[in-house]
C-alpha cells in the first residue's frame, strides 16, 4: 500500500488526502461528507446512471458524477453549492414523477433512500400534472418481490446478479420511460443462493422480502450488530428485532468476512431464534408420588449444585453443539478437562454455495457458526451416526444444546445425562439434570469463521424464562465444581478463555471490536489459493 | 448532387458525384471511376503518415461532432494491441440521409475508406455499424464488402501488400442513441445500446476493450480523396477568414421545402443561398418559418437567421445553432411549432436508453407537458416548468440524448413563444394570460396527481 | 403520452401462444440445430469477432428472418448458443426496436411520422394504411394475418417524405393516394 499515489484535495472546505483512484463520493466519505447517491454501491462496478451524486468541481466545465469522477490533486469539490444541490434537487424530481407515493403501505418506509433525499434535498411540492404510469407488481422468484411503480432503474440488482453473482438472471427491460427490471420466464432468482441481497442493495422499495412483506415498519426495529450462525463463513449480520421478536436478519458489512453479503439461507433461517419448546428452568431428577421420577423444576442454585454432584466423580462425555460460542465451548472443554472426559460434536452439511464474484465468500458445507472453535478447543468431530460411541455406563453425557436432529439414539443403560441447552432433546428427556441457557441471540459471545477469524456477535433480544447466558450458566457450574468463581460478563468469560487457550491469546472483546480478529495461529485456516484465486 | 435531384451548378459534389449511377455501385464500376487507388497508395505508406496527411487536411468529423480526424487517429500510437475501426454508419438523426446515399450509391467508396482509415491506425480490424432499418444501403454494403474481399481488395493481403485489413458489415437493430459512438461499442458487442460512461477514452479501451476509433460515414468517404489530392486540395474548400472548417459537406434538406435531397457544398457556403437558391425555400405559395439546420438536435433557426448564416462549424454556431450532422430540417408556415417541437420530443423520449434518470423521466415528461399544451390543454406553468425541466436535462447525464431533447424546447420556447402563448390563450385551464404564470388550473387531461 | 408502439402488440392468437406452456403447442423447434444453414451462418458471424457475446444482434436477426419473430424459447436457444443468460438476451431483444417479441402480420409495415415526415403529411400515410389494411389500430395484426401497422421513428430517408418499409422493402416519398397501390402489389 505504501506505494500508492496519495491525492490531496479540498471537499466542502475541508482537506481529504486519499490514494489515487479513489472517487470523490469515497474520499467524501473520509471527510464524514456523504454525497446522496442511489446507483453508487461499493460493492459493485460504478455505473454512473442515477445522476444522483452530481457534485460541482472548480474548474470543470459541467457538474461531476462523484462516483465515477477520480479525485485530483488539488481539486476543490463543493457538494452544497447551488449548482450541485439544484441538480440534484432535479433529479430527485425526475424520480418522483412516477413514483407512487406508496410510503405508507411501503416496506422500505423509514430507510428509504428516496424518502431521506427527498427530505434532506428535494422539493416540498410536485409540479407534474400528467397521468403516473403503471406496472404490476412481479415476482421475481426466491424471497424477491418486484413492485415495479417504485422502481428508480439505479440498475444495482442487475449489477449484482451480473458481477457478483456472475448470474445474469436479471435486466433492464425496454428502454425510455417504459424501462423496468425484468426477467426471463426461464429463470428467476429462485435459483440462487445468495439472489436475496438484491433486496438489501435496493435503495428504495422496489425489490422487497416476501419474508418481511408487512411485517413490520423501519422504525419499529431493534438493530443488534451479530454473526449469521448458519455455516462457518460467519458473515456479520444485523439482527432485527420488532417486541423481542427476531423479524429480520440482513448482512452487516465486513470487508475481510463477507463484504456486503449475506445468502439466502442465511437471512431467511432465523425463526429457530424463536422457538416456543424452550427449555424455560431449571430442572432436575426427582422422585414422584408414585414412585417414579420426573423433571421437577427447581431453582438455579440447587440445579447448579446437582449438576456439580453428578459430575464429581465421573467422567464428562460432552456432545457439543458446533452453534455454542468460544466463550461456552471454552468451558466446556474445561468441564472436560477437569473430569477426564472427551468432548465430540457432529456438524449438519449442505452443498456449498459461493458468491463468485467475491473472493472466498461461500455458504458453507458446514451449516454451523463454530466449528473451528470446537476443534481449537479440542473438541473431536465425528459423523453423526457415531458421535455417542464409546460412551460408558459410567460417564455423564452432557448435551450442550444438540439435539442430534433426525436421530433418536438410545442412551446405555445407567448413564447419567446433563442437559445445558435450549431446549431438552426427547432422546435425552431422562436427563438427570437440565441447566437452560439462551440462544444466541439472547446472548453475547463469540464464533471462530473457517478462516479462523473471531468475530463478537451481541444480545439482541431478552432471554426465554430463566434461562441464563450459556458462559454463565457454565462458569457457574464450573465453580460449583470448584473451578473458579463463574464470571459477571461474557468479556470476562472471554478473557478466560484468551489467558488459557493458546490460539486465542491477545484477544479480548475491546479488540476484537465489530470486525473480529484472526485467532493466533489463524494461517492454519487460510483459503486455498486456488480458491481465493476464483474470485 | 442534389440526389434525387440534378447537380445544382453551384453544388461541389466530390463524394456524391456518382450519386444515381447504378455502375459506381460495383467494383468495376468503382475503379473505373479512379477508386481503391488511394487504398493502394496508403497500404503502401506508413500509418502516422497518413494520419500527418488528414490531420494537415482539415478534415473534421462529419457526424456531428465536428472533432478533427486526423488528431483523433494520432491517438492511436502501433502499441502492439489489437486496435479496432468502428465506422458510424447508424444514421438515424432525424433530418439526416446522407450517410444512406453514401452507402447505397457509391458502397465502394465506403470500404475504401474504412480499409484506410483502419490501416491508418494500425486496425487490422474495421466493423461498418449499420442501423438495421437501411435495408438498401445495407445490401450494397454488404456486396461490396464482398466484392472487395474476393477480388482480395481487403483481407489478408489487401491489394497484394501483405498488410491485413478486415471488414465486416454489423446491422443495428432499432436505436437511435447506437448513433452515439460509446453506445455504437456497447451495441456491436452484443449489449443494450447505452452510453459509455466516459473515461476511459475509445482511443484508450474502446471496442472490447481495446483501443478503437469511431468515424462517420462521409468522413471516412473523404480520406481517399485527400490521399489522392493531397491536404491542401481538401483545405481549398472552405471561406479564406475560416481555416477550422474546410472541404466540402454533404447536406440533406428535407421538410417543407421545394427540393428536397442532398446537396455537396464546401463549408463556408451561405446558408441564404443554399436554401432559396439550391433547395428551391418552402414550396409553393409557402415561406419557410424555421429550420433546424444540423439535425434534430441543434436548435431553431428563424427564416431571417437563415439568410445570413454561413454553412460551417463556426458560422452556424455564430448564427445561434450548430452544424451538427447536416441535416436541414424545413418547417413552412403552415406548421404548428408547439406540436412539431412535441413530435421532436416524443422522438427522444422514445429513443432515451433508460440510464440516466433526468434522460430517462426528463424526456417523456416534456413530451407530455407539450402534447397536452398542443392539445390545447396548457396551464399557465407549463412554460416555467418546461424550461425548468430543460434546464434539469442539459449537461448533466452520460449522453447528450438528454441535452438534444431540451434543445428544441428552449430554442422553440424562445423563438416561436407567440404561438405558445397562442395555445395557453385558448386553453380552458388559464384564467387569464398575461405572458407569464399567473393562474392555473389543473389541466382537465390530467390523472391523479399526488 | 401515447406512442405509435414501436413494438407490435401481441395478437389474441399470439397471446395465446405467448408465455404458453411448451407442451400446449409443440416442443420449440431450435433455430441452430447442429447441421442446419443457419448454424452454418451463425458459425461464420461469430468468426468475425473475438467473443461470442458479440454475436448476439447477429443471431437475433438470423431468428427473426426465420421464424418472424423472437419468442421467449427462442431468446433462450441463443443464450445458450452464445453462453448468455436468457434474461441477458431478454435485456438486449427488448432494447432493440427492430425485434418482434410477438408474432406480426405477414406485411409489417413500418410508418415513419417522425418530425421530418410528420411536416410533410406522415400521419395521413398511416391513417390510410390502417384504414386499408383494416388493421385499424396501430400494432395490431388485421384479422386476416396479413398486416401490422406500426409508426416508426426516422427511417433516415427524410427527404423522401413518406418513407415506408414493407418488411425489408424500403418505399420513398408514399403518400395516402399511393397506399391502395401499394397494398395490391403485394403477393
Amino acid at each position: 500500500m505504501a506505494d500508492v499515489k496519495q491525492v490531496t484535495l479540498t471537499i466542502e472546505g475541508r482537506p481529504v488526502v486519499v490514494p489515487e483512484g479513489t472517487s470523490i463520493l469515497e474520499a467524501a466519505k473520509t471527510a464524514g461528507i456523504l454525497i446522496p447517491h442511489y446507483c453508487y454501491h461499493p460493492g459493485l462496478p460504478v455505473a454512473g446512471v442515477c445522476r444522483m451524486c452530481l457534485v460541482e468541481v472548480e474548474k470543470f466545465p459541467k457538474l461531476a458524477p462523484a462516483c465515477a469522477t477520480a479525485v485530483g490533486e488539488g481539486q476543490v469539490v463543493h457538494v452544497h453549492s447551488p449548482k450541485a444541490l439544484e441538480a440534484r434537487k432535479g433529479v430527485l424530481e425526475f424520480l418522483l414523477i412516477n413514483h407512487p407515493l406508496d410510503c405508507p403501505i411501503c416496506d422500505q418506509a423509514g430507510e428509504c433512500e428516496l424518502q431521506d433525499y427527498t427530505f434532506q434535498e428535494g422539493r416540498a411540492d410536485s409540479r407534474y400534472l400528467e397521468p403516473k404510469r403503471f406496472n404490476p407488481v412481479e415476482d421475481f422468484g426466491g424471497d424477491v418481490l418486484y413492485v415495479t411503480n417504485r422502481c428508480i432503474l439505479c440498475t444495482r440488482c442487475v449489477r449484482f446478479m451480473d458481477k457478483v453473482a456472475q448470474e445474469p438472471v436479471l435486466n433492464v427491460s425496454e428502454r425510455g420511460d417504459r424501462a423496468t427490471i425484468g426477467i426471463h420466464p426461464e429463470a428467476d432468482l429462485g435459483g440462487h443462493a445468495w439472489s436475496g441481497n438484491v433486496i438489501d442493495l435496493c435503495p428504495v422499495g422496489a425489490l422487497v422480502s416476501k419474508d418481511f412483506l408487512n411485517k413490520a415498519r423501519a422504525w419499529e426495529l431493534d438493530r443488534t450488530a451479530s454473526v449469521c450462525p448458519n455455516c462457518t463463513q460467519g458473515c456479520n449480520s444485523i439482527l432485527e428485532t420488532r417486541d423481542d421478536t427476531v423479524v429480520r436478519m440482513r448482512p452487516r458489512a465486513n470487508e475481510a468476512v463477507n463484504q456486503y453479503f449475506l445468502c439466502d439461507q442465511g437471512r431467511l433461517d432465523y425463526r429457530w431464534l424463536e422457538r416456543r419448546d424452550r427449555a424455560e428452568l431449571p430442572y432436575v431428577r426427582a422422585q414422584t408420588a408414585r414412585g417414579g421420577t420426573e423433571l421437577a423444576a427447581t431453582d438455579w442454585d440447587v440445579a447448579l449444585r446437582e449438576a456439580a454432584a453428578l459430575l464429581n466423580g465421573r467422567r464428562a462425555r460432552v456432545l457439543a453443539s458446533p452453534m455454542l460460542s468460544n466463550e461456552a465451548l471454552g468451558l466446556l472443554a474445561r468441564v472436560v478437562a477437569r473430569t477426564g472426559g472427551t468432548g465430540v460434536f457432529t456438524v449438519r452439511t449442505g452443498d456449498e454455495a459461493p458468491l463468485v464474484g467475491v473472493p472466498d465468500l461461500a455458504l458453507r458445507a458446514d451449516r454451523a457458526a463454530n466449528v473451528i472453535g470446537a476443534e481449537l478447543l479440542g473438541f473431536e468431530r465425528r459423523e453423526i451416526g457415531a458421535v455417542l460411541d464409546g460412551l460408558g455406563a459410567d460417564d455423564v453425557l452432557v448435551v450442550a444444546d444438540e439435539e442430534l436432529a433426525g436421530l433418536a439414539p438410545t442412551l446405555p443403560a445407567g448413564v447419567r445425562v446433563l442437559v445445558v441447552g435450549t431446549t431438552v432433546p426427547t432422546w435425552a428427556a431422562g436427563a438427570d439434570v437440565v441447566l437452560p441457557i439462551t440462544n444466541m441471540a439472547e446472548e453475547e459471545g463469540t464464533f471462530t469463521n473457517l478462516r479462523g477469524r473471531v468475530q463478537r456477535f451481541l444480545q439482541a433480544k431478552a432471554a426465554h424464562g430463566l434461562a441464563r447466558p450459556s458462559w454463565y450458566v457454565l462458569g457457574d457450574l464450573l465453580a460449583a465444581m470448584g473451578d473458579g468463581e463463574g464470571y459477571f460478563t461474557a468479556a470476562d468469560a472471554f478473557a478466560a478463555l484468551a489467558a488459557a487457550q493458546p490460539s486465542f491469546a491477545g484477544l479480548s472483546y475491546d479488540a476484537l471490536g465489530l470486525r473480529g480478529l484472526p485467532v493466533a495461529d489463524a494461517e492454519r485456516f487460510a483459503a486455498e489459493p486456488a480458491l481465493a484465486g476464483a474470485a | 448532387m442534389g440526389y434525387p435531384h440534378p447537380s445544382h451548378p453551384r453544388e461541389t459534389p466530390v463524394l456524391s458525384k456518382h450519386f444515381g449511377e447504378p455502375e459506381a455501385r460495383t467494383l468495376k464500376g468503382w475503379r473505373d471511376r479512379g477508386g481503391y487507388v488511394a487504398l493502394e497508395k496508403a497500404l503502401k505508406m506508413d500509418p502516422a503518415e497518413i494520419q500527418t496527411i488528414v490531420k494537415d487536411s482539415g478534415l473534421r468529423g462529419r457526424g456531428g461532432a465536428g472533432f478533427p480526424t486526423g488528431v483523433k487517429w494520432s491517438f492511436m500510437k502501433p502499441d502492439g494491441k489489437q486496435h479496432y475501426l468502428c465506422c458510424n454508419a447508424d444514421e438515424s438523426e432525424p433530418g439526416t440521409f446522407k450517410d444512406r446515399e453514401i452507402m447505397r450509391w457509391t458502397p465502394h467508396a465506403l470500404v475504401e475508406g474504412v480499409a484506410l482509415g483502419a490501416y491508418a491506425i494500425y486496425a487490422s480490424v474495421a466493423y461498418i455499424y449499420i442501423r438495421g432499418e437501411f435495408t438498401e444501403p445495407l445490401e450494397q454494403v454488404r456486396a461490396a464488402v464482398k466484392e472487395a474481399y474476393a477480388a482480395g481488395v481487403i483481407g489478408e493481403n489487401a491489394l497484394g501488400t501483405g498488410k491485413t485489413v478486415h471488414v465486416h458489415v454489423h446491422q443495428g437493430a432499432g436505436a437511435y442513441i447506437c448513433g452515439e459512438e460509446t453506445a455504437l461499442m456497447n451495441s456491436l458487442e452484443g449489449r443494450r445500446g447505452n452510453p459509455r460512461i466516459k473515461p476511459p477514452f475509445p482511443a484508450v479501451a474502446g471496442l472490447f476493450g481495446q483501443p478503437t476509433t469511431i468515424n462517420n460515414v462521409e468522413t471516412l468517404a473523404a480520406t481517399p480523396h485527400i490521399l489522392n489530392n493531397g491536404a491542401e486540395w481538401y483545405k481549398q474548400f472552405g471561406r479564406p477568414d475560416n481555416p477550422k472548417s474546410v472541404g466540402t459537406k454533404l447536406f440533406s434538406v428535407c421538410g417543407n421545402v421545394a427540393r428536397p435531397g442532398n446537396y455537396e457544398v464546401p463549408l463556408g457556403f451561405n446558408f441564404g443561398e443554399f436554401l432559396w437558391d439550391l433547395c428551391g425555400g418552402a414550396g409553393e405559395g409557402r415561406e419557410i418559418k424555421a429550420v433546424i439546420p444540423g439535425g434534430s438536435s441543434v436548435p431553431f433557426l428563424t427564416a431571417e437567421e437563415c439568410r445570413t448564416a454561413v454553412m460551417d462549424y463556426e458560422g452556424f454556431v455564430a448564427a445561434g445553432s450548430m452544424l451538427g450532422s447536416g441535416g436541414v430540417i424545413v418547417f413552412d408556415d403552415r406548421q404548428d411549432m408547439v406540436r412539431q417541437i412535441a413530435r421532436l420530443c416524443r422522438f427522444y423520449a422514445h429513443e432515451s436508453c433508460a440510464q440516466c434518470s433526468q434522460c430517462r423521466e426528463g424526456t417523456a415528461w416534456t413530451t407530455k407537458i407539450l402534447e397536452r399544451i398542443a392539445a390545447g390543454d396548457g396551464v399557465a406553468q407549463d412554460f416555467d416548468t418546461l424550461l425548468s425541466i430543460a434546464d434539469n436535462m442539459t449537461g448533466k447525464t452520460i449522453c447528450v440524448l438528454s441535452d438534444s431533447c431540451a434543445t428544441p424546447v428552449v430554442s422553440g420556447l424562445k423563438k416561436f413563444r407567440h404561438e405558445f402563448e397562442a395555445k395557453l390563450k385558448a386553453s380552458p385551464n388559464v384564467v387569464s394570460f398575461a405572458g407569464t404564470a399567473t393562474a392555473a388550473a389543473a389541466p382537465r387531461a390530467a390523472g391523479p396527481t399526488v | 403520452m401515447t406512442y405509435g408502439p414501436s413494438t407490435p402488440k401481441p395478437s389474441p392468437d399470439a397471446l395465446a401462444s405467448h408465455g404458453a406452456h411448451h407442451d400446449d403447442h409443440g416442443p420449440y423447434a431450435p433455430v441452430f440445430a447442429a447441421g442446419t444453414a443457419p448454424r452454418a451462418e451463425l458459425d461464420e458471424l461469430l468468426t468475425r469477432y473475438p467473443n461470442k457475446m458479440a454475436g448476439l444482434l447477429p443471431a437475433l436477426w438470423i431468428v427473426q428472418r426465420e421464424r418472424g419473430w423472437v419468442s421467449d424459447e427462442a431468446m433462450a436457444e441463443v443464450a445458450d448458443a452464445l453462453d448468455l443468460t436468457a434474461a441477458y438476451v431478454k435485456g438486449v431483444v427488448t432494447f432493440y426496436t427492430m425485434y418482434h417479441q410477438h408474432p406480426v402480420g405477414k406485411y409489417f409495415i413500418q410508418v415513419c411520422t417522425t418530425t421530418p415526415c410528420h411536416v410533410c403529411g406522415a400521419e395521413g400515410v398511416v391513417d390510410a394504411f390502417l384504414q386499408h389494411t383494416g388493421c385499424g389500430e396501430l400494432g395490431v395484426t388485421s384479422a386476416d394475418g396479413r398486416y401490422t401497422v406500426i409508426e416508426v421513428e426516422c427511417l433516415g430517408a427524410c427527404g423522401f417524405a413518406t418513407p415506408v418499409m414493407i418488411n425489408e422493402q424500403f418505399l420513398e416519398s408514399v403518400t395516402p393516394q399511393r397506399v391502395p397501390e401499394i397494398l395490391a402489389a403485394l403477393p
